[in-house]
């Protein structure tokens, strides 16, 4: 789950890094207040879940509180990458000596959360990797012990030449990685991590990317999250248990696992055709799952086709066959549908069928050439 | 021989009792696995009953259960709440091999289990991941036994239903199987593609090995550059998710593209460079066994 960066700011200030003033608004008066409230000049950002807000022109610099109104008016609604601007956050502008980069992420390679530290700040941090990776410092904490006093004084250390802000810099790191862990995160960074021109160091912008499986046991982070700023037909995917990602193409395509459904929409691009989606309906065995999945694909005014890849094992064929005859029912579907089935149960799937008038393949290589036929043939 | 599981394995299943737990037992014992005991605390004492078969004894502890049965091996059914502390009490009975099916269990506590586990010399298969088959032999998991057949090409996979597909089209080509895995779709997990390779490779009955991998992360680059140094045995390879955009996670939580790592090119790349032929789609996998063999 991805959260904004006033959210993120939040949590750091709850475990006592130091982070400017900010204030979050949703309509062009309430950016005026805001700067008038702070006074002198304010930065305002667009609040979405994307990278590159800058150069989108969703970060912009007021002098005064009728300018950051202005600006206001044209970020609030603004498109970022497909994502509608809905919030913009407000801050008094801070004078930056300098900038530097600190990160923790779960690494696959070590499995260990491995802090990624930097001088350059600002930047995007994989830019910095791709042309000078020796300018990342790196270190694997163990997550039984967490960062160690000594391991966080070496990474500040290797950021800072001044004794007070390498002590500043490393309690910094330690809160960050108390924050990291209290939020169940996989990605928290602070960038930039500023110094003042008195020498004072603070967290300007921050970024965490929540564990979807935290959430569970993390309800005041599960609350963060901004429906809003997520695309609708993903936001009802999750709440049905599906998982969903809208693609530009015109086959609709329902599988279960992730694996298979990502074999089969590259399979549908073998084949000359183009997924409009992936679409995982899991593993358990929930006809109206099925129905669900349906209703989403049929939202989608440019899918002509609706392919079915499934490969019974927890998931049952026969419950499958029950979906797809309900949601016959329910949903107006005037899209052809082809369907391969084969596992648990695909016997009697395919009895199921055969009494609602549909025919199923047992090969995967059959359905998706159907599809894109069908797909093809209906341009 | 086959490779992490045979005749000799014994199993104790954590979480007999729930719904998953008690419908693969069923599945397990029917295919020949030995299943030696279950766990469900509270339950002690009591027999997990099948229609066609002595029952099987359930124990309140790992560490009771593997007393009284000896067993070497347990395969993780309980829900992502409590799946973390399952694995580490399973570690800590003494068991060579657990394999943890659980779906969802929180990263932070996976990189905890995966210190603990090494602490103990233990192998974790998983979590989030199908299992395990020894065609003929045992299997421990989800993995539907009748889709695969004994013979000589080892599987190893970060998905379920595809590496499903890709047995079940060697299966109908009539190219069998010593050992199919699937390491789970997590991005941390306790068994790497690595592993699995290096096991099949000192496995005599092995003549070939099907790599099935998707996108996000380097474990597939990783293992190519490991085989091109450390194989003897031909390696056919597919990679999932060849047309999915960078930056939306594929359903796996460890399926995501970020900024140019991790990509589908990227990996068939790293496999064609290590000498791994990488079929197109997964039917032309069996071929390319054929062609190998």
């Amino acid at each position: 789950m991805n959260i904004h960066e006033y959210q993120a700011r939040d949590i750091l200030r709850a475990h006592g890094v130091p982070v400017p003033p900010g204030e979050v608004a949703s309509t062009p008066a309430e950016v005026e207040a805001a700067a008038r409230g702070f006074g002198g000049t304010v930065v305002v950002k667009a609040q979405v879940h994307s990278g590159g807000r800058g150069k989108a022109g969703g970060v912009k610099l007021a002098k005064t509180a009728e300018e950051a109104r202005t600006h206001g008016e044209a970020i609030l609604g603004m498109t970022i990458k497909g994502l509608v601007v809905h919030k913009v956050l407000v801050a008094p502008a801070e004078d930056i000596a300098s900038e530097a980069y600190v990160g923790v992420i779960v690494d696959r390679g070590s499995k260990r959360p491995v802090f990624m530290v930097s001088r350059e700040g600002g930047v995007d941090i994989e830019e910095v990797a791709a042309r000078d990776p020796g300018a990342i410092r790196r270190l694997a904490v163990d997550p039984r012990y967490g960062l160690l006093p000594f391991e966080a004084y070496n990474l500040a250390c290797a950021l800072y030449d001044v004794h007070a802000q390498q002590r500043a810099c490393a309690k910094i790191l330690r809160q960050l990685y108390s924050a990291f862990v209290a939020s169940g995160a996989s990605l928290a960074e602070i960038n930039p991590l500023v110094t003042t021109p008195t020498g004072e160091v603070k967290a300007l912008d921050a970024k965490f990317n929540i564990d979807d499986n935290e959430l569970f046991r993390r309800t005041a982070i599960a609350d963060l999250r901004d429906v809003s700023a997520e695309p609708s037909a993903e936001t009802t995917a999750r709440e049905a248990g599906l998982t969903f990602i809208k693609l530009e193409g015109n086959i609709g395509a329902v599988v279960n696992g992730a694996g298979l459904a990502m074999a089969t929409m590259d399979l549908i691009k073998y084949y000359g055709g183009e997924p409009a989606n992936f679409l995982d309906i899991g593993g358990s065995s929930n006809p109206e799952k099925v129905v669900n999945a349906l209703r989403l694909i049929t939202d989608d005014p440019a899918v002509k086709v609706i392919c079915f890849n499934i490969f019974g094992g927890i998931t049952r064929c026969d419950d499958v066959a029950n979906g797809i005859v309900t949601a016959m029912k329910q949903i107006d579907i005037d899209v052809p549908l082809v369907i391969r089935l084969t596992g648990t149960n695909e016997k009697e799937a395919l009895e199921i069928l055969g009494g609602a008038g549909f025919t199923a393949t047992t090969s995967m290589d059959d359905v998706v050439q159907r599809a894109v036929e069908h797909a093809n043939g209906a341009r | 021989m086959a490779i992490f599981i045979d005749e000799t394995t014994t199993l104790i299943v954590q979480g007999i009792t729930g719904r998953d737990g008690s419908f693969h037992t069923r599945q397990m014992l029917e295919y020949g696995t030995r299943v030696a005991g279950g766990v469900t605390p509270g339950r002690g004492g009591q027999t997990f009953e099948r229609e066609d078969g002595p029952g099987v004894p359930i124990f309140d502890t790992m560490e009771d259960a593997v007393r009284e049965t000896g067993a070497n091996t347990s395969v993780i059914y309980v829900p992502p709440a409590f799946a973390a502390d399952a694995i580490m009490e399973s570690a800590a009975s003494g068991v060579r091999l657990i394999v943890a099916i659980t779906e969802g269990i929180p990263v932070l506590d996976m990189m905890r289990v995966h210190a603990y586990v090494t602490d103990h010399g233990t192998r974790l298969l998983g979590a989030n991941c199908p299992g395990l088959l020894s065609p003929g032999r045992s299997k421990v998991g989800i993995l539907p036994g009748q889709i695969a057949t004994p013979g000589s090409v080892g599987v190893v996979s970060r998905s379920g239903t595809l590496t499903y597909e890709v047995v079940y089209q060697l299966t109908s080509a009539n190219v069998g199987q010593s050992t199919c895995v699937g390491i789970g779709g997590d991005p941390i997990n306790g068994t790497s593609f690595i592993d699995c390779l290096s096991e099949f490779e000192n496995d005599p009955e092995t003549k070939a090995v099907v790599m099935i991998g998707e996108i996000g992360g380097t474990d597939e680059q990783d293992a190519a550059e490991w085989a091109s140094a450390n194989m003897t045995k031909p390696i056919i390879g597919f990679i999932a998710g060849q047309t999915a955009p960078p930056g939306r996670r594929m359903g796996h939580a460890g399926a995501i593209i970020s900024g140019s790592a991790g990509t589908a090119a990227e990996k068939i790349e790293a496999f064609e460079r290590a000498g791994i032929r990488v079929a197109r789609k997964p039917s032309d996998v069996a071929g390319l066994v054929q062609q190998a063999l």
